[in-house]
């Protein structure tokens, strides 16, 4: 019985009216609450002492691992919003993966600066064509080309079914990514932070860590909420404006 | 910078990082206004979205006991 309500809850928001309305109400709590856990992370993140091998360096923990998560978080979410345009055909899904893009480039972006900026001091070099930095870039790439496609393809119909399908085949991107520092030897480090219990840094650094990446992570949800629902509007539009020239003809 | 050992690369980490996450804000909001006076301006002209012209069905009788 509350399968059955999830469900018919989950489909009612195919509904683009129904999704407009509790964006309308989602988006001004969630823009509230990355606020204040963006203004925390920073505070605890500055206070935070100096790591014993990086020193001040260890300030870009507080904005480039979430940059990255995001950047990855948002491809993963493209990942499924293509399979929901291909499998389930849910008039939502294109419009998430649309909205997606842009901000998964501007976060992957974000990761690949805030990267090369804490590589100079601490590597000697901006960049290495190490796995993990080299498929970064290539997810970088991937965005690029999938918001070209997007903009090239003037039916949206057609437009929907090519980058869902230039989507699921970049997915293949996304675990080469996370295991690159394991399947080779790369000059990037193995991820060993993401856990209370069990991680190699300090709590000092960690929960500043950890909080910006729930901020990062809402700040993700607050943006891509509302560029869907521009992109609603914007689809909207467009059909009012091709109804109105059909009745004029 | 602020005392930090490499401060500079710390500074211009940050101010990059700001940069980039305002100009999503800022372009969201941006594009929401847009599309909002876009819709305003078609309405004004006499579009009409496809639903409108549909009819409105009579409410269940049974719906409200």
């Amino acid at each position: 019985m509350a399968t059955v309500s999830v469900v018919s809850r989950i489909t009612g928001l195919a509904n683009p009216t129904r999704f407009l309305a509790l964006a309308g109400r989602v988006i001004p709590w969630l823009a509230g609450v990355t606020a204040v856990l963006l203004a925390v992370g920073l505070v605890l993140g500055f206070r935070a002492p100096p790591d014993y091998q990086q020193g001040d360096m260890a300030k870009f923990l507080y904005i480039h691992p979430p940059a990255a998560w995001v950047a990855m978080l948002t491809y993963g979410v493209m990942a499924v919003a293509a399979l929901g345009t291909l499998v389930w055909k849910h008039p939502l899904a294109d419009v998430a993966a649309k909205a997606a893009a842009p901000i998964g480039a501007a976060f992957t972006f974000v990761g690949l600066v805030t990267g090369a900026l804490w590589g100079r001091p601490t590597w000697g070099t901006y960049w290495v064509w190490d796995a993990r930095l080299t498929s970064f870039l290539v997810l970088f790439i991937l965005y690029l080309g999938l918001i070209a496609v997007w903009r090239t393809i003037e039916d949206p119909t057609r437009a929907a079914r090519v980058t869902a399908i230039l989507i699921l085949v970049g997915s293949v991107n996304l675990p080469i990514i996370k295991f690159s520092v394991e399947w080779w030897n790369t000059l990037h480090q193995a991820s060993g932070a993401l856990s209370l219990t069990d991680s190699s840094v300090d709590t000092s650094m960690l929960i500043p860590m950890l909080i910006m990446l729930l901020a990062f992570t809402l700040l993700f949800l607050t943006l891509h909420l509302t560029a869907m629902r521009n992109e609603i509007l914007r689809r909207r539009a467009r059909t009012m404006g091709l109804l109105a020239a059909g009745r004029a003809a | 910078m602020f005392g930090w050992t490499h401060g500079g690369f710390i500074v211009l980490g940050y101010a990059i990082t700001a940069l980039v996450l305002i100009g999503l804000v800022v372009w969201v909001v941006i594009d929401h206004r847009a599309q909002k006076r876009r819709i305003a301006e078609l309405e004004a002209r006499g579009a009409r979205r496809r639903s409108a012209g549909r009819p409105v069905r009579a409410p269940d009788p049974g719906a409200a006991s």
